[in-house]
């Protein structure tokens, strides 16, 4: 039997079961595209796993629909079975109506008709989305031409660069001409906008479009999305795990939770009286930057579930706090809120929590903050200090008579002081040197200029034994739990490691990983197992367990949760602040989540192109950015709060972080300055020629020599709309 | 970029220089070329056997560097690589030769390379259907039989073949029918039919290696996004395969082609052998085989060349795929 006629049985059998209930009207006026009952099975050998079960949404003209999931939720497979694109040997069953008629069965061939013309989809990775030996041009004009056999080579060659020019690419021409990889990330997603465009599609599918990108791109892209929906008319799925993403861009969203729909509703309903517990404790979980650091983080305990053997019941169940026994028995079906039939949640007790007998805010416990009893004293000291700190990077050519043609200023004067007990959280875009920064650090040598003290010591002036000996002092946490930890240690050897480079005895060595382990929230019992035994969340607190094992006092610690689920995130981020509290532990934080870093850092430093051009107290960079380039960083963070993201004006950056070879005098920020074009030429010439040193401004020191006037952009700065030049 | 191929093209120049006098040097310590004479009967006496050495620039007893020395010098002053044993200079022997290998390699070569893309796709595309298993068990069958058994089932085809059609329609010995009479034609229809199954027995060896790396390179393409996105934009599986797949799929194969064109000399020697084509490999045998040290330089020379242009070729086929290459 070929798949097709293996999707078409399925889809039959199910047409026809539904058909006896008869419980769902086979109307589909109206809708765009309807789900109807969707599962997606994926056979293997260990036995199937059943990625979707049972989906049923739609979408209307014109319309915004956000659909939100953790990884594994089903969210992307669900997209890519509306575009046809599984593979194979997926089974899918269920129906699914484009414009009233059914696209399940129907042959590839067929298909590749609809897709880009009615629907199409906007990837998430853009680095590998393009193919990479086709000019950009090329591959917008190819999506033209497939659809439209009469457009010749020239017309469709001049049809993409009006549409690069749409997604706002400068030099259209030109850059039509270049590879993906001359792009970088945020204008390859604008060229994959740009081809999902090209032939006016009734539908577009964003999956994921911007989760690989920093969040001043983020921004740029959401609002090239927006446009392009404009321009097109066309309806719009966009597929995100960021609650903030889809709170100022959705109409509705759909909350997606192993492989089901587990609430649906406008953005307001959801946002403001979510029904299902899960939905509840996402909400709660994210950091969000407007509450984030006022209160505590509540985790969602446990992990989503493995789909390949999934009991009777809800799936929600072992991590619910309010599951009753017959939540263990019985799956809820998607049950309409006050009759309401777009506003639906899957939970048994739905009827309690939205007439308020359960209480939402008190759902689930907040932690309790450490006891004070159990807290370390620390004496206010600086720990480590770091002042006019430089890394450059030659540039060379040639193999056998290299020579310098440029130098990558990665790290170019960088100095902060970080104090006992508490956390500085560095923040910046990729490729601002944060990384570099901490590299130096940890590596206790003499760096190229500058100065860095641990513990008031020198470290430039330190001897091979002194320099490991401190390193028992300095411990970091890798941002990667899965890349960091090698899989063929046991999760004991891995924690002792650190141990064993100091010569601690064996023994003793046993002793000390049990008892980290237990700090980190681990059953020692565990000790033996291997990495991939673990989840993700277990295993980076296995990578804080590691860095904790020597009694560090500096903890450094590099992107912990970016790499982990929301849900997860909280946990570990709880678990940080503890372990703050209990061992009088410094964190050197590096984060590009703003909202992460405001939950954790007392104190912050914003970086830009090797500099640190504000740094100051946690409130005061937050709630009163001093320097142009806070203040955009900080409104170009979505926020999961619709009412507050509709009525924020966004400073949209133009333009991407320049190369860090560039020579630039003056301001290095000057190019995408917002506040450079408000102010008089006066002002413009001392950007120009001046390089601005940090300077005390309120309660923080900012690098800007027009820190005061920075009202200008909050008083005239309208939401820029996109240029195509820049 | 030109700038960037010259450089490249005289490192392996380069290369093949030193690769060529290392052959020398190797082939002078090891092979004996007077034990040749010595097994003769009568004896040549001992003054005899020096003269002939002498005169080949073989002789032994002359230190290593000063014959490699002679044997440069001669090479720029006169453009000679010595003589044979058999008192014919090594140049015409491999002018003679060169013609009749290159014949054989290329074609061989391109067919070969032809068919392991197509197969090497079809089996990846297919992975773990019956087409697949079959294209996979055939070519580790090809791969695991030494090049003469293969070429000697070809011949008891061929055989079969004949007696079956009664006439001669495939030849597999020598090049050519010797004394044809007949027009250009004829000759050119003799010629082919000789050319079959030595081809035959190259492609078949080459091909089974290719098709098995090709279907790697397109295993790796074939779950990429970029394929997805093809599929995105309207183009069926088939045609976003073939037009984004197979497209990056041969940019690592380039390389490939090119180094095994090079080393495909080796498997041509015993496929010559067979056959009883006079070719170059034919010569790196017998001249190890005979100890002829100077006919051994000139075909290790001859295919340090066919390396050269090989990799040179494949710098220039690599930047004309992968523009991420190009400076």
């Amino acid at each position: 039997m070929t798949d097709s006629t293996r999707q078409t049985n399925e889809a039959t059998r199910h047409t026809h079961a539904r058909g006896k209930r008869g419980d769902t009207p086979p109307d589909t006026a109206g809708h765009l595209l309807e789900v109807r009952n969707l599962s997606v099975t994926f056979p293997q050998p260990g036995g199937a796993v059943t990625a979707v079960r049972g989906v049923n949404y739609h979408v209307d003209k014109g319309e915004f629909l956000g659909i939100v999931g953790e990884s594994g939720s089903g969210k992307s497979v669900s997209s890519l079975a509306v575009m046809g694109l599984l593979p194979s040997s997926a089974q899918v069953g269920g129906d699914i109506l484009f414009e009233g008629r059914s696209l399940l069965g129907r042959s590839d061939r067929e298909l590749s008709r609809l897709r880009g013309e009615g629907i199409s989809i906007i990837f998430q990775d853009p680095l590998s989305a393009l193919t990479p030996v086709y000019t950009i041009g090329t591959q917008i004009a190819e999506a033209l031409q497939l659809h439209d056999k009469k457009l010749s080579k020239l017309a469709a060659n001049g049809r993409a660069v009006e549409l690069l020019k749409v997604v706002g690419i400068p030099n259209p021409e030109r850059r039509a001409q270049a590879f993906p990889h001359e792009f970088s990330g945020g204008m390859r997603q604008r060229a994959m906008i740009a081809i999902a465009i090209a032939n006016n599609p009734r539908l577009i599918i964003a999956d994921e479009p911007t989760t690989a990108l920093d969040v001043t791109i983020q921004a740029q892209i959401l609002e090239v999305l927006q446009k392009a929906k404009d321009l097109t008319g066309a309806a719009v799925v966009l597929i995100t795990h960021d609650l903030g993403v889809v709170a100022g861009n959705a109409d509705r969203i759909a909350v997606m939770y192993a492989g089901r729909i587990v609430e649906t509703g406008t953005v307001e309903e959801v946002f403001r009286a979510p029904s299902m517990p899960y939905t509840i404790g996402l909400l709660r979980s994210m950091p969000s930057l407007a509450t984030a650091g006022h209160t505590r983080l509540v985790p969602l305990e446990g992990r989503p579930p493995q789909l390949a053997n999934l009991g009777p019941g809800c799936p929600f169940a072992p991590r619910c706090p309010v599951a009753v026994d017959a939540c263990l028995i019985t799956e809820p079906p998607l049950t309409p809120i006050a009759g309401n039939e777009l506003n639906a949640a899957a939970c048994l007790r739905v009827g309690e929590i939205a007439s308020g007998a359960l209480n939402r805010a008190k759902l689930y416990p907040v932690p309790e903050p450490v006891a004070l009893e159990e807290r370390a004293k620390v004496a206010p000291a600086s720990v480590l200090g770091v002042d006019g700190l430089v890394r450059h990077f030659p540039l060379t050519r040639g193999t056998v008579f290299k020579h310098t043609i440029g130098t990558v200023r990665a790290v170019d004067g960088v100095s902060f002081d970080l104090k006992s007990g508490q956390t500085l959280g560095l923040v910046g875009e990729s490729g601002c040197g944060k990384s570099t920064t901490i590299m130096e650090i940890l590596e206790l040598a003499r760096p190229q200029a500058g100065r860095i003290t641990v513990n008031g010591r020198d470290v430039a002036a330190m001897g091979g034994k002194e320099r490991r000996g401190l390193r028992r002092d300095i411990q970091v946490v890798f941002q990667d739990p899965m890349a960091s930890l090698d899989p063929r240690l046991p999760i004991q050897d891995i924690v002792a490691e650190p141990l064993t480079v100091h010569g601690v005895p064996a023994k003793e060595r046993l002793t000390k990983v049990r008892e980290v382990l237990e700090l980190v929230g681990l059953d020692p019992s565990m000790a033996s197992r291997y990495p991939h035994e673990f989840s993700g969340g277990q295993r980076q607190r296995i990578g804080i367990a590691r860095a904790l094992v020597t009694d560090p006092k500096i903890l450094v610690l590099d992107e912990p949760v970016s790499a982990l689920d929301v849900s997860i995130q909280a946990g570990v981020i709880n678990l940080l602040e503890d372990l703050q509290e209990k061992l009088g532990l410094s964190y050197l934080f590096v984060a590009h989540d703003l909202a992460v870093v405001r939950q954790i850092a007392d104190t912050v430093a914003v970086m830009y192109l090797g500099r640190i051009v504000e740094c100051g107290p946690s409130e005061d960079i937050f709630d009163n950015p001093r320097h142009p380039y806070t203040l955009a960083l900080l409104s170009a963070v979505p926020v999961p709060d619709p009412a507050l993201e509709r009525s924020r004006r966004r400073i949209i950056l133009e333009g991407e972080l320049p190369s860090p070879t560039e020579d630039i005098s003056g301001c290095n920020f000057r190019a995408r300055c917002p506040l450079y074009q408000l102010i008089d030429a006066e002002g413009q010439e001392k950007c120009r020629t001046l390089d601005p040193a940090r300077r005390q401004v309120a309660g923080s020191s900012v690098a800007c020599h027009h820190a005061e006037h920075l009202d200008l952009m909050t008083d005239h700065h309208a939401p820029k709309t996109l240029r195509s030049g820049g | 970029m030109i700038g960037f191929i010259v450089k490249r093209f005289i490192n392996y120049a380069i290369l093949s220089a030193i690769a060529t006098l290392s052959a020398y040097v190797l082939a002078s310590l090891i092979l004996n070329p007077a034990g040749r004479y010595l097994g003769r009967n009568p004896r040549p006496s001992d003054e005899t056997i020096n003269a002939i050495l002498n005169g080949l620039g073989v002789n032994p007893h002359t230190p290593v560097v000063e014959r490699l020395w002679t044997w440069l010098v001669n090479l720029v002053t006169h453009g000679s690589l010595g003589d044979t044993i058999h008192n014919t200079s090594v140049i015409s022997e491999m002018t003679a030769r060169a013609g009749t290998s290159l014949r054989l390699l290329i074609l061989g070569t391109i067919i070969a390379a032809i068919v392991g893309v197509v197969i090497g796709v079809w089996g990846a595309v297919r992975q773990y259907k019956f087409s697949d298993q079959a294209i996979s068990y055939a070519s580790f069958t090809v791969l695991a039989t030494p090049s003469f058994v293969l070429g000697i089932l070809l011949m008891i085809v061929a055989t079969f073949v004949n007696s079956t059609l009664g006439i001669q329609l495939i030849n597999f010995t020598g090049e050519y029918t010797a004394g044809l009479d007949g027009g250009w034609w004829v000759h050119f229809w003799d010629r082919a039919a000789h050319l079959l199954l030595p081809t035959i027995s190259l492609a078949l060896m080459g091909a089974a290696g290719y098709s098995r790396y090709q279907r790697s390179a397109m295993l790796d393409v074939l779950s990429a996004d970029y394929i997805r996105t093809a599929r995105s934009k309207g183009r069926t599986r088939g045609s976003a395969l073939v037009r984004h797949g197979v497209r990056v799929a041969l940019i690592p194969m380039s390389t490939y082609f090119a180094y095994s064109f090079a080393t495909v000399l080796a498997g041509a020697a015993v496929t010559e052998l067979v056959f009883s084509w006079h070719g170059m490999g034919e010569m790196l045998v017998q001249a190890i085989t005979q100890s002829d040290i100077n006919a051994f330089t000139g075909a290790i020379l001859f295919n340090a060349i066919l390396v050269l242009i090989a990799g040179t070729l494949s710098d220039v086929v690599y930047a004309a795929l992968d523009p991420r290459v190009r400076v």
